[in-house]
């Protein structure tokens, strides 16, 4: 008897606060910007701290509250400063972005000393390797994001300009004026 | 039968006279000979041969990756000097995985290749499908598509028309015309086996009106066939265009981005009806094609028979070399071809001509801007608006172009040819569409990037837990032991 009646108020203490909770969690809502979300979904994700900011999540908050400008991402570019422009409505002047060349980072296999820091700091997992071994970036997942460069204690990590190939190449735009 | 016009398209001079009447003349084998790994759609060949191995005629040199691919066979027999890359033939100069082979003279033939097939009739259709891949054949009109890949899939998709195009629209090329005056009887087989390889039921030849010889020509050959007619389309640029082809004969449209077999029709080349004829009764692969040297910069313009991987600079020797300097070198013809610079490229699969021109047939302007004439609009035999597409390229409105259908330009260069300001009209196309798929490529990849960082930081979430358990279980553990110490002490302390 004892028994049951302790479960009882137990199971009873539990949903009341649970649904107290629940209106809590409703009534205390703090509202996050839906415009910032959309714009942390634009963004490259690689939190790799180029703009300035600690990560995407608080540059797309800057972006949006207007205090980091469209341009504000370098591995976006062009393409994602026109993106933010149409989402927040700007007309922007676009002839100072310039263009990086996408870069991917490459081990120089004399300089590596197996130190296996890159592979924690690296935020796609791109590089591969265990301490004492040559570690290796893996092309199609490295972003360029350079954070393994700053970390590199013997400079072997260096990021370089994709080539182009017979397979990426397209035709340039035509540059003759008229 | 009752034709079908197309709205738009051009009619340039085709300077075709130069070379029409001219019989094909066979390249003797030159020294060296430089096979490109990829002269076709799709993904490259891989090299079955190492460097110093000796190879004979026809031998597999590099065989298909993958689903849509195709092989590369030796022209000759002689020694692999080399694989690595070499300036590939390609607007783009850039460097393509080259084989060199150097020939030792015999031209000698690989043993396996020289059995016939009496009756290819009584092959499975999948065989010979299979037969084309294996013999590395590949649209020979300049796609160069893998043809096996098409065979099947028209097989799978049943097609009833198998169309055979003898268009040859573009200006001064006239390979497909020799090869139907010449060698009607090897076309008519290749198309027997064919329309078996596809269990069609009719085949058409489209043969432009500006071609009398080899009109009379395939329709001789093909006058006892039931199931294969000639027909005679008006000379009209791109008739050679795959859907415009189709729409002149029956009328029908292809799906935009579609293929042929939506609509029950497959369209091969006349060359690729030859080839699939030699392989399948002789078992050559393709290791020759027919190039047109043409151009008014040309000593002896001609058909020339040439072994794939031949040099440009070798095949202009053969007809005499340049009367004058080029002011322009072009690989295929003038509406759609490539302009290069380089005279040591080879000849690949899909190279239908070498066009050198003289200044004085260039008529090359400098753009002015557009008067909206509307001369291109009326030119563009897809329907499109080129001005509008191209003033919003300019301003890299690329969205807007591509919202104005310009998936569905064909790159026929018409508006280009017709734009009395010498707008480049085709050029900002290209570029857009190579900006498009760019872009879509970057998308792609930053998608596939936010995975991973999700991986990664639900990787590092479970590690972390891992390790507060692991401390977990350590503490217990120690605890645990510590308990037992202390109790076996109380035991022995009470003893
Ligand atoms: S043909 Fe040339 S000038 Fe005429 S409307 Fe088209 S782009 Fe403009
Ligand atoms: S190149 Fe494209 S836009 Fe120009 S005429 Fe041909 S199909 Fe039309």
């Amino acid at each position: 008897m004892m028994n049951l009646s302790a479960v009882a108020a137990m199971t009873l203490l539990g949903l009341s606060l649970g649904l107290l909770l629940g209106y809590a969690a409703r009534f205390f809502k703090v509202e996050t910007n839906p415009i910032v979300e959309e714009i942390e979904l634009l963004l490259p994700g690689t939190q790799c701290g180029q703009c300035g900011y600690p990560g995407c999540a608080a540059a797309a908050v800057a972006i949006a509250n207007g205090d980091a400008p469209v341009t504000a991402c370098p591995p976006g570019g062009r393409d994602l400063a026109k993106e933010l422009a149409a989402k927040l409505n700007l007309v922007i002047d676009l002839s100072g972005v310039v263009e990086k060349a996408p870069t991917l980072a490459r081990v120089n296999e004399q300089l590596c000393i197996g130190c296996a820091r890159c592979p924690k700091v690296c935020p796609t997992d791109a590089i591969i390797g265990a301490s004492k071994q040559l570690h290796a970036v893996i092309r199609d997942a490295c972003t360029g994001c350079g954070q393994c460069v700053a970390i590199c204690p013997t400079e072997s990590l260096q990021l370089y300009p994709i080539e182009t190939t017979l397979r990426t190449w397209q035709w340039p735009k035509p540059l003759i004026a008229h | 039968m009752k034709l079908f016009r197309f709205h738009g398209g051009v009619h340039p001079n085709d300077h075709k006279r130069l070379t029409a009447s001219k019989p094909i003349s066979l390249l003797p084998i030159p020294q060296r000979l430089y096979l490109p790994l990829q002269q076709h759609i799709g993904a490259p060949a891989e090299p079955v041969v190492n460097i110093g191995e000796t190879v004979l005629k026809g031998q597999l040199l590099a065989h298909s990756q993958g689903h849509i691919s195709a092989p590369v066979h030796a022209p000759t027999s002689g020694t692999i000097l080399d694989i690595g890359p070499l300036t590939a033939p390609h607007p783009s100069g850039l460097p393509i995985r080259t084989v060199t082979l150097e020939s030792d003279g015999t031209d000698q033939w690989t043993p396996a290749l020289e059995e016939a097939i009496r009756d290819p009739l009584i092959l499975d259709p999948e065989e010979i499908s299979n037969r084309v891949g294996t013999a590395g054949i590949v649209g020979m009109g300049g796609a160069t598509f893998p043809s096996a890949v098409k065979l099947k899939l028209s097989l799978k998709r049943k097609i009833h028309t198998l169309i055979i195009n003898g268009g040859e629209c573009e200006p001064y090329l006239t390979c497909d015309d020799r090869l139907m005056q010449e060698r009607p009887a090897q076309i008519a087989d290749g198309i027997r086996i064919i329309l078996h390889a596809v269990q069609a039921e009719r085949a058409i030849i489209a043969i432009e009106n500006n071609k009398p010889a080899a009109i009379v020509a395939m329709k001789a050959t093909c006058a006892h066939l039931a199931d294969t007619q000639v027909i005679v389309v008006p000379a009209q640029y791109p008739m050679g265009s795959e859907k415009h082809l189709i729409q002149t004969l029956l009328g029908q449209e292809v799906p935009a981005g579609g293929l042929g077999a939506d609509i029950g029709v497959l369209v091969h080349n006349v060359g690729t009806a030859y080839a699939v004829h030699r392989t399948i009764r002789y078992h050559i692969p393709l290791i020759s094609r027919i190039v047109t040297v043409s151009g008014d910069a040309i000593r002896n313009p001609q058909n020339v028979e040439v072994p794939i991987g031949t040099p440009l600079s070798d095949v202009i020797q053969h007809c005499g070399g340049f009367k004058t300097t080029p002011a322009r070198l072009l690989m295929g013809g003038p509406m759609m071809g490539n302009m290069i610079n380089n005279l040591n490229i080879p000849v690949v699969k899909g190279t239908s001509g070498i066009v050198a021109l003289t200044s004085q047939a260039l008529t090359q302007q400098l753009p002015k801007p557009c008067i909206r004439c509307g001369r291109c609009v009326d030119s563009c035999p897809c329907g499109l608006v080129p001005l509008e597409m191209a003033a919003h390229i300019r301003k890299d409105n690329l969205e807007k172009a591509a919202e104005l259908g310009l998936v569905d330009c064909v790159a026929c260069g018409c508006c280009s040819y017709s734009c009395p300001a010498h707008i480049p009209l085709v050029q900002y196309f290209n570029y857009a569409k190579g900006a498009l798929f760019n872009r879509q490529q970057t998308k792609h990849r930053s998608e596939e990037t936010r995975k991973l960082i999700e991986q990664r930081k639900s990787r590092l979430a479970k590690e972390e837990e891992a390790k507060k358990l692991a401390a977990l279980k350590r503490k217990a553990e120690k605890d645990a032991q510590k308990k037992s110490l202390k109790s076996q002490a109380d035991e022995e302390v009470t003893s």
